[in-house]
């Protein structure tokens, strides 16, 4: 039975169409009473057997004293949630609004999975608190104390740092201005918070996708409270954006001629000229290039580039995770 | 992993004979999207277009079977088809896209669901993404190389061009086959199709090629439960003939040869590049 399998059956297992589970205010459902999982598709060559299913943290973890007045909260059961915040430095708010953009979906993961405990205009919290993840939007102004103050609290307190966007992760439109995006002239230096704290995890777009965000919200979660086998299901999705954190805290079009063209390993596919947000990319003689007089260095080119990372054993069971991610959104679920 | 993850495959041709007619092997490509188009499983897909130059295809979205039509056939160059994509979702605002593409290309269109960086509005859109057969790919200027001075025919007057049985071939207007040892072409390779570990399109929803069927059929490969959904739709409506794999010849033994050999080879070049220079190596993009 392969890991994904089991993912979904511990998300859609808990899912309010058990009949029991409407009547009945506090069921839990055993983990091993879960396989109405019909699903439980190829029985094809997965890559490497994982290690057996352990129980769901997430049964475990349900506060059986919740109390029956709460109707919905009965139907659903909801394990422990992690702490996410949205540290705000120098961006636009693109990527806040990026977030905000699951619509319900991020009523879903609010309600199931993480508690936004700073935000600023979405929750009232002054002081930066402690946190399981930090979403740090922006890039660092030097000029400014506080702004330094800040990302150090951030780092402090938080578990996991996220760049939320490539402002945080590289400078981006900060550093360069271009676009016609002016700093203030009293805040002219601006740098990625990776050149001030060690950064886990980069999430580089600008802004990144919705999806982008969701995914790496979902993946946090079982990285943090999920059983072994999601643990290593969500640690394996999570490498490669950790990995992009260790490399560097400068990006450009340029990468992809650094790292791609010059390793002789570019093969024309073009998707890099579909995740630059502001067109600075064509194919040409089935090569990118790039104009760097349009290039605002967000390393979404990079990112993207299925020859920058490619990890088989996430990618090849793309259809079983997608599957999982929508089950874990309340949707798609057949 | 060889032939990926499949829940079935058959030997099928397109029962529309105007499909056929230039399509490069059972037009499963043009005649699969032109029944999910016409079905609304997709709002259009992204097509390898004709060019400016013969035979130097362009990426398009196309949202009529007639635009299909235009797209048939395999052009061996390097065509940016994953570079649509968000175009195909943004501009012309499709909800339900369709991508035909190369092994590598396909895994883009994977990487852009999982990891959609910068690609918004891209994940749950892709409704049917299809993977053609690929030993490697050539850049134009090679391909041209090929055909006008190894095969001396004129790009212009070239009316399909075709690889199989260890040939390079290249049909005339007139009706003239000119053909060269597959052994002559590969100096022109792309250099990048020299790590690819997939020939198949093993992250396709559906995957097609002519290695393993007759001429004029095509092996094909359900893989996802939407590639299954749609092409068990397709052969209902009559769309499509079929054979069982196990009754045609060369069969899918040719194909799972093809496929290790590629993978056996590449596979190969990617441990050499581990050590290529002197205590130095090259990226492994796979790690
Ligand atoms: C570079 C390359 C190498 C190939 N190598 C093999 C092989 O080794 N073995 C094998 O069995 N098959 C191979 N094929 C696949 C084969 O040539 C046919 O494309 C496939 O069988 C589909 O034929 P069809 O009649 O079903 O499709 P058709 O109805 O003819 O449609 C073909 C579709 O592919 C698209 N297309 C054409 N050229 C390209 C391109 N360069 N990039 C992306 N999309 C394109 C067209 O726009 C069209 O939509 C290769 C194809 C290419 C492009
Ligand atoms: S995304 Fe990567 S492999 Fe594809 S064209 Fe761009 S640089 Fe080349
Ligand atoms: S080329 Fe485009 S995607 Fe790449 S870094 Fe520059 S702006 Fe970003
Ligand atoms: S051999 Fe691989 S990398 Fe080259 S075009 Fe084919 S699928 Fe792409």
């Amino acid at each position: 039975m392969g890991l994904l399998s089991r993912l979904k059956e511990i998300f859609t297992g808990n899912k309010p169409e058990e009949p029991e589970a409407a009547s009945e205010p506090v069921t839990v459902p055993e983990p091993s009473a879960a396989p109405k999982s019909a699903a439980a598709p190829e029985p094809v060559t997965v890559p490497e057997a994982r290690p057996e299913a352990k129980p769901a943290v997430k049964p475990g973890d349900v506060k059986v004293e919740k109390k029956p007045e709460t109707q919905e909260m009965e139907e659903k059961p909801v394990a422990e949630k992690i702490t996410i915040g949205h540290v705000h430095m120098s961006g636009c708010t693109g990527c806040l609004v990026s977030l905000a953009d699951n619509y319900e979906g991020l009523f879903t993961l609010l309600d199931n999975y993480a508690d936004l405990n700073y935000c600023l205009t979405l929750a009232d919290v002054r002081d930066i608190p402690k946190m399981d993840v930090a979403l740090v939007e922006g890039s660092v102004c030097i000029n400014d104390h506080h702004s330094v103050e800040d990302i150090k609290k951030a780092r402090e307190n938080a578990t996991i740092v996220v760049a939320l966007g490539s402002c945080a992760a590289y400078g981006n439109i900060t550093r360069f201005a271009r676009g016609g995006q002016w700093n203030q002239p009293q805040h002219e230096a601006y740098v990625p918070i990776g050149d001030l704290i060690n950064v886990d995890l980069h999430l580089p777009g600008c802004p990144p996708s919705k999806e982008a965000i969701r995914n790496v919200a979902v993946m946090a979660y079982l990285l943090l409270r999920g059983t072994d086998e999601q643990k290593e299901l969500a640690a394996a999705y999570l490498k490669p954006l950790m990995d992009l954190a260790q490399r560097g805290n400068e990006a450009c079009g340029c990468d992809l001629i650094y790292d791609v063209i010059n390793q002789g390993i570019c093969m024309g596919c073009g998707t890099c000229a579909a995740a630059c947000p502001v067109r600075a990319i064509t194919i040409e003689g089935g090569k990118p290039n790039v104009d760097r007089d349009l290039c605002i260095k967000c390393g979404a080119c990079y990112a993207q580039c299925p020859r920058s990372f490619f990890n088989f054993d996430v990618m090849n069971q793309f259809e079983a995770i997608s599957e999982a991610i929508d089950a874990a959104m309340g949707k798609g679920d057949e | 992993m060889v032939l990926g993850n499949y829940k079935n495959c058959v030997s099928a041709r397109a029962a529309d004979p105007a499909i056929l007619s230039a399509s490069q092997d059972g037009g499963i490509v043009t005649q699969l999207f032109a029944f999910a188009l016409e079905e609304g499983i997709i709002d259009g897909a992204i097509v390898a277009g004709q060019g400016d130059e013969p035979y130097k295809p362009e990426p398009v979205v196309a949202t009529t079977v007639a635009e299909l039509m235009e797209a048939r056939g395999t052009r061996y160059t390097i065509c940016p088809n994953v570079s649509m994509i968000k175009e195909a979702t943004r501009s012309y605002g499709l909800d339900k896209v369709g991508i035909v593409g190369t092994p590598c290309q396909i895994q883009a269109v994977r990487k852009a669901q999982l990891y959609p960086m910068g690609m918004r509005a891209v994940p749950d859109k892709i409704a049917l993404a299809i993977g053609i057969f690929c030993m490697e790919n050539f850049p134009y200027q090679g391909l041209e190389t090929m055909v006008e001075d190894l095969c001396n025919v004129k790009m212009e007057s070239a009316v399909k061009m075709d690889i199989g049985k260890g040939k390079f071939s290249v049909y005339t207007e007139r009706g003239a086959v000119s053909q060269i040892p597959l052994k002559l072409t590969h100096k022109f390779e792309q250099g990048g199709c020299h790590v690819c570990l997939d020939y198949v399109a093993n992250l396709a929803d559906v995957s097609t090629g002519s290695v393993g069927s007759p001429d004029g059929w095509s092996t094909v490969f359900t893989r996802t439960k939407a590639g299954e959904s749609i092409w068990g739709k397709a052969i209902e409506a009559g769309y499509f003939e079929t054979k069982p794999i196990e009754d045609v010849k060369p069969g899918l033994d040719l194909v799972t040869k093809l496929a290790t050999d590629k993978i056996t080879k590449n596979q190969k070049t990617l441990d050499e590049r581990a050590s290529f220079g002197v205590g130095k190596g090259l990226r492994n993009p796979y790690i």
